[in-house]
């Protein structure tokens, strides 16, 4: 985790927080603490509960329980306008009204900043998004990147010391969410506020994020860097959420400091106790996954091995990528270096990896791939 | 040039039917410039002397000046209700905005005289038979449905998220409110107020029912003077209301064009 050291960045604390709709349970007693000057990502599928924890913390909705905090100050029961948080929506949420000079300077205005102030704001801020150019232009003159510029231009011109932003590049297009995604990594070193960013796209989160809480069903499963999620995933779902994987289910032995799973007439081992009474799966990343000759064995430690039929086998430049299917029928992904003469589809092939880069987990039942 | 009958018979209906609506409208204007004192078509002779009746007659001139006064305050209470209204109405959602917007629409469905005779009965009561506050309550009743209609349709395409974002800024309610709800509904509610102010300035049912010798509005004068003696002034009048609504409608439409940004 790396801290910006700016001390304009404030702590969000949220302690025991519900929210509930009716009989509907839209967040179930969650807490987090997002550190000053983090850049935090909620990560999670749609109805997960990300957006419903943003909209508390803005203020758009109200708690049904529990308490958020900014730095030192309670404000769960702040109105949304005093809570001095610069918030970025999907949909950008531009005044049409009013010029992109007048939109920026509109929370100064509220603030009762003097104009010859207001002004030199602006122009900073507009600069900071590359648009002082087009500061007398209209939204409706502007495209969708040029727009949630602005919107971002807005949200921080009253240099808030936490800025939400609910799936800011959603409406736009893969190039354009990258080269924006930049800027605002290079915003959030410059201001030093902390910032909380709502997606459904994972890839984002990672590239963006010095942490991630990541949400499902109205509860956080696991908060933990990219890296941490990616390679100790504590559910089967964040594994499964994070990066590509392959899922291996089979009946467990309960053992000691490993545990060995039968799957498709192998034994195979993960480090890790299973509970006796639950099912157990091993999550496996592809890049861990070797391919080698049917009959070739183990060695170099990978003493996983798994027999299977090439189904799939993919070119991608520096690494190919087989999907190979056992005799149970499920399928394996792996991701080997470029081979010079690689397995056909059909041929019999044998998946080898070493028993400590598979991850033992509970089987939760998730099977839900990741978006984007 | 290939001349086809079916689009020959087109173009000459679609003439008659253009015809068929303006011309009680270009009638009047002749008859208003008429010689001798009769109301007929095509006029004889040509003078002005309707027109300076008009402006010299104190009953014509002060009936003028009594539906422009009404017509104003009709116009800015009706908008300020139906405007308060229609939001209402599109916060709540729900099935219970539903009733109060059928309730507020009311006025404008019932039949003009079952109206005129409900009014003209409670204002025997209440002694409000020929008053400024009489005719501004009967008015304003009638105009409210369209300032609802008018604005509910503005409030309808409003994106009420733009109100999140400004609240996220640092705007209280009331700001928003005048900041951007309020620019971003006015042509709902200038259009609101200006069918308010026309519902008013036409009305004769309810003004005729409720009218008094002291307090007659133009309408009811323009009747009163009909069924009496058939003077031209009244093709004066009507010459004159059908140029002042062409300007009003002219320079709306020239302001809308030049307003329109988004």
């Amino acid at each position: 985790m790396t801290l910006n050291t700016s001390t304009k960045g404030a702590a969000v604390d949220i302690r025991g927080v519900s929210k509930f709709y009716g009989s509907f349970t839209a967040l179930d007693d969650i807490s987090l603490r997002v550190e000053p000057g983090e850049f935090m990502s909620f990560l999670g599928p749609s109805g997960s509960g990300k957006t419903t924890t943003l909209n508390l913390i803005a203020g758009f909705t109200d708690l049904s329980a529990g308490e958020i905090r900014l730095g030192e100050q309670s404000i769960g029961h702040v109105p949304a306008h005093k809570r001095n948080i610069g918030v970025v929506f999907q949909h950008y949420a531009l005044f049409p009204h009013m010029s992109v000079a007048q939109n920026v300077a509109y929370p100064l205005k509220q603030r009762g900043i003097a104009k010859a102030d207001r002004t030199r704001a602006v122009d900073q801020a507009l600069q900071k998004v590359q648009l002082d150019k087009f500061a007398h232009r209209y939204p409706s003159e502007l495209s969708g990147g040029q727009q949630q510029r602005v919107a971002l231009a807005r949200a921080m011109v009253f240099t808030p010391s936490l800025l939400l932003m609910d799936e800011p590049l959603g409406a736009l297009d893969k190039k354009l969410r990258e080269v924006l995604q930049l800027e605002i990594r290079r915003i959030h070193r410059e201001l030093g506020s902390t910032f909380v960013y709502v997606t459904h796209d994972q890839e984002e989160a990672l590239v963006l994020s010095d942490r991630i809480a990541v949400f499902n069903k109205g509860r956080i499963e696991q908060v933990g860097s990219g890296h941490q999620l990616y390679t100790r995933p504590e559910t089967l779902f964040v594994g499964q959420f994070i990066g590509e994987s392959s899922v291996l289910r089979g009946a467990h032995s309960a053992g000691g400091a490993e545990t060995a799973l039968t799957i498709a007439g192998a034994t195979l081992v993960a480090p890790g106790q299973a509970r006796a009474d639950a099912p157990h799966v091993i999550l496996l990343r592809p890049e861990s996954v070797m391919v080698q000759a049917s009959g070739t064995g183990p060695k170099d430690g990978m003493t996983n091995i798994l027999g299977g039929t090439v189904r799939e086998m993919l070119y991608l430049g520096a690494a190919m990528k087989y999907e190979v299917t056992l005799a149970d029928g499920n399928h394996v992904i792996a991701r080997t270096p470029t081979q010079d003469e690689p397995f056909a589809i059909g041929s019999a092939v044998e998946l080898a990896w070493n028993p400590k880069d598979g991850t033992l987990l509970a089987d939760d039942g998730s099977t839900a791939g990741h978006e984007g | 040039m290939n001349l086809n009958l079916p689009r020959l018979l087109l173009s000459l209906t679609c003439l008659l039917i253009a015809i068929w609506l303006v011309a009680p409208t270009f009638v009047i204007i002749p008859m208003s410039f008429a010689g001798k004192k009769s109301l007929v078509f095509p006029p004889q002779g040509f003078s002005l002397q309707w027109y300076e009746n008009f402006f010299t007659n104190p009953q014509w001139i002060g009936s003028l000046i009594v539906s422009a006064k009404l017509a104003v305050m009709v116009s800015v209470v009706a908008t300020v209700i139906g405007t308060m209204a229609a939001i209402g109405i599109e916060r709540m959602k729900g099935r219970g905005a539903g009733i109060i917007r059928a309730v507020l629409i009311t006025p404008m469905i019932v039949p003009g005289v079952v109206l005129a005779v409900g009014i003209y009965a409670v204002y025997l009561d209440t002694r409000l038979v020929g008053t400024w506050t009489g005719y501004v309550l009967a008015h304003t009743l009638l105009a409210i449905p369209f300032v609802v209609i008018a604005v509910g349709a503005n409030l309808a395409v409003f994106d009420e998220r733009l109100e999140t974002a400004a609240a996220s800024l640092g705007a209280s309610r009331l700001t928003t409110f005048f900041t951007i709800t309020l620019p971003l509904i006015l042509p709902g509610i200038l259009s609101g107020a200006l069918f308010a102010f026309v519902t008013s300035f036409d009305e004769v049912i309810v003004s005729l029912f409720i009218t008094s010798p002291q307090l007659k509005t133009l309408p009811v004068q323009i009747f009163s003077s009909m069924t009496r003696d058939a003077d031209p002034t009244v093709a004066a009048v009507g010459s004159l209301i059908f140029l002042a609504t062409s300007l009003i409608i002219g320079l709306g439409l020239i302001f809308g064009m030049r307003g329109r940004r988004v």
